[in-house]
């Protein structure tokens, strides 16, 4: 038997493509869930394995594709960053699959099904890829490969306006991700490498580069990456994907697309050109911090006056990037630790609210507010469950979300800024209102008549949903898997390329 | 001014390459009509392969296939890249028009506009 | 629906010939331009045409639409399946040298094995989109 250990990185990123060829080629609902169900529990124990060994080595770890060296072969490297996201997203996935059988089984067409087992595995396999690869190049790629697919999983709604989110999403989203090749391209120009590590290291030796094209380099990879994890004011696309998405495609979108953007332009920002770089010639720390303040506030008023359930959470979606970007721009030990451990606790919480509004969608088919009312008295644990996510987003001590805004608000006093603490307090108490109006609609209003005759979802739907809501209890209390490990992605990115 | 004329004329690609992604990018956001989009956003990605393959060629170089006679060969990496994107150009357009026609079957038309009128602004 | 003979019988002499320039493009990839890719659009350029002239019903008659779409993925799964291969021979993933002996033969064998793949899927994606905006709307 051959020793699989060294090759971890890859299988990572090939179990998801295997399986998708073959659901590919099954064609019947179930078997295909069966096989993507195997595919996507495999995946968190890679992932595991790999952050332990990361961790023991106490250096990243290298994996050649083809062995071909360096900086002429594409290569993936996992360190503590992109393990700790490979984690979550591969947990995302396999947390929420159970839910998926009977969600997508209700939402698409029969012979449908197993094209978006496929393609969610193939959108698996691009959202792991970006995160493991250490080519610029490869990023491109796998980002299409995740886009693409994701455009099929958005248009097969229900709602004809599906397709038009999803047009809309694809024009968007083509536009970022053809800034970003256009910023690396003038990257490979400069430095004639696609290597993330090379092209830093090469930017960090004697050689003196010409200022403009590397700072127009960095201004498109922004931009474009910006479009991609939907930065106010470019996150026009989102609240409509969300909304007209099938359920199950909504739950795993929130919780892991945008994030991987925003690992990427991290990787970039703080890796490749380096903190020097990025954030005093360009004033990319203050874009950064007002247009997330921004976000935080003006997306948190929009989701207010939403009756649209999940363009409601949607929205919110946009402001809790808002956070998660905030602690970037501050970029100090303790705004960063605030953005990853936001990174994870977001992902929890989001996609524990949209698992709860998927499964009311199936008992009753419509998030709309009026047809929700009432429903917390028929479906009594998936509702809980949803009121727990929602404490949580709203930062109260006991829960998840309050972690994550604890240590952003310390990033901002580091950063000397009490502005910001008190704005990081003021929009959370927006979220309070759009999250109390979700529990007085379900809770304290009369059953409507949809809501009437609903009951609690089957147990498939529950136990994901359960688990993701007492996870928001348990990360509000055991800071060790996301402070610890924020704190040491926060050490490798300040103390990395200067 | 001659200095300025022969930055041009020897680096006129590049010159080519900026026309065509902001032709491209006034189309995607100028025009309505959705298919009008797609065109304007394949213009877009047009001018990434040519941003791409302009350094890509060296003076005097022949094709990168091996051969004792030749010295100097054109750089092969950026035409690889540029296959790829042109792979990942095609899908977009492809699943963008596939879309489309879905769109127009759905509401009869593929003017913006239009379809706002007919489900409200979303 | 009248059709053209002068098209009709060009078009059957030269089926064969696209097919022989598209296996050409494909095996002479590895010593000069060309592969898998662009034999993979000559190759479904000449169902195209076929289908053009003669219309999407023979076309299906001759490559039907279950081949097609079990192509595409079958191509994807000979092209990760190399790097499955070279994995279990006991090397990194796509590299090719446990394929032969010699190291050159080996990745010589390895990328006409990755190269047909790609053949297979985008001559399958080609057919496949021209089919689904053919068929639309019919």
């Amino acid at each position: 038997m051959i020793d699989l250990q060294p090759h971890l990185p890859i299988l990572q990123v090939v179990i998801p493509l295997l399986g998708s060829l073959l659901t590919a080629f099954i064609r019947r609902g179930t078997l295909s869930w069966l096989v993507t169900l195997i595919v996507t529990w495999t995946l968190p124990f890679i992932a595991v394995a790999l952050f332990l060994q990361v961790q023991a080595a106490g250096a990243p770890i290298y994996y050649k594709l083809g062995n071909w060296e360096a900086p002429f072969g594409i290569v993936y490297k996992v360190d503590v960053l992109s393990a700790f996201m490979l984690c979550l997203v591969s947990g995302a996935a396999a947390v929420i699959m159970p839910f998926a059988r009977k969600s997508v089984a209700s939402e698409i067409d029969s012979h449908q099904q197993s094209w978006y087992y496929t393609m969610y595995l193939l959108c698996l396999a691009g959202l792991l890829g970006i995160i493991i690869t250490n080519d610029a190049f490869n990023a491109f790629v796998f980002l299409e490969v995740s886009s693409l697919s994701t455009y099929v999983l958005i248009a097969l709604g229900r709602h004809r306006r599906a397709l038009v989110a999803s047009y809309q999403y694809l024009i968007m989203g083509t536009i970022g991700a053809t800034l970003y090749i256009i910023g690396v391209g003038l990257l490979y120009l400069l430095t004639g490498s696609l290597n993330f590590d090379d092209i830093a290291a090469r930017l960090t030796s004697d050689l003196v580069w010409p200022l403009e094209p590397l700072l127009a380099a960095l201004a498109f990879i922004f931009v474009g990456l910006s479009l991609k994890l939907a930065l106010f004011p470019l996150h026009v696309w989102l609240p409509n994907a969300y909304a007209y998405a099938p359920s199950f495609a909504t739950v795993f979108l929130a919780g892991t697309a945008t994030k991987v953007a925003i690992y990427l332009l991290v990787r970039v920002m703080f890796e490749v050109f380096g903190v020097a770089l990025t954030f005093d010639r360009l004033p990319v720390a203050e874009i950064l911090i007002v247009l997330s303040v921004a976000a935080m506030f003006i997306a948190s008023f929009s989701a207010v006056f939403e009756d649209n359930a999940k363009r409601m959470l949607a929205y919110s979606s946009v402001a809790q990037i808002g956070y998660i970007t905030l602690g970037i721009g501050l970029f100090n030990q303790a705004g960063l630790t605030g953005a990853f451990a936001h990174v994870a606790n977001h992902a929890v919480m989001k996609t524990a609210l949209f698992l709860a509004l998927g499964a009311a969608f199936y008992r009753i088919g419509s998030v709309r507010f009026s047809d929700l009312e009432g429903i917390g008295r028929r479906m009594p644990l998936t509702m809980g469950a949803l009121v727990i996510a929602g404490i949580g987003l709203m930062g109260t001590p006991g829960t998840a979300g309050f972690i994550s805004k604890w240590y952003l608000a310390m990033g901002a006093l580091e950063a000397g800024s009490w502005l910001l603490v008190f704005l990081i307090v003021a929009s959370s108490l927006i979220s309070v209102i759009y999250v109390g109006k979700l529990v007085e609609v379900m809770w304290l209003r009369a059953p409507s008549p949809a809501a009437a005759e609903a009951k609690e979802a089957p147990l498939s739907m529950l136990v994901p949903l359960l688990l993701l809501a007492a996870a928001t209890i348990y990360l509000g209390f055991d800071t060790r898997l996301t402070v610890d490990i924020g704190n040491q992605i926060a050490t490798l990115l300040l103390g990395g390329l200067k | 001014m001659m200095e300025a004329l022969q930055k041009f004329a020897t680096h006129y690609n590049y010159f080519v390459t900026i026309f065509l992604m902001v032709a491209g990018l006034y189309i995607v956001i100028a025009r309505g009509n959705m298919i009008k989009k797609l065109v304007g956003l394949s213009l877009f990605q047009t001018s990434v392969y040519l941003l791409y393959l302009s350094p890509g060629k060296i003076v005097g170089g022949t094709a990168p296939i091996y051969d004792g006679a030749y010295q100097v060969y054109a750089n092969p990496l950026p035409h690889v890249l540029m296959l790829t994107a042109i792979v990942v150009g095609v899908a977009t357009i492809a699943l963008g028009l596939a879309l489309a026609v879905r769109i127009n079957e759905a509401y009869g038309t593929v003017e913006e506009d239009e379809i706002f009128s007919k489900d409200g602004e979303i | 629906m009248k059709l053209d003979l002068v098209l009709r019988v060009g078009t059957k002499i030269l089926l064969p010939f696209i097919l022989v320039f598209a296996l050409y493009v494909q095996f002479h990839g590895d010593y000069g331009p060309g592969g898998g890719f662009q034999a993979g659009v000559i190759a479904a350029g000449m169902v195209i045409l076929y289908a053009i002239i003669f219309g999407v019903n023979k076309a299906k008659h001759i490559v039907p639409q279950a081949l097609v779409e079990a192509m595409i993925p079958l191509g994807v799964l000979i092209y990760a399946g190399t790097g499955t291969v070279s994995l279990l021979l006991g090397y990194n993933y796509l590299d090719y040298t446990g394929f032969a002996g010699d190291f050159l033969r080996a990745h010589e064998w390895g990328i006409l094995i990755v190269e047909l793949g790609v053949l297979v899927t985008v001559s399958g994606t080609m057919i496949a989109m021209f089919y689904a905006f053919a068929e639309r709307g019919r």
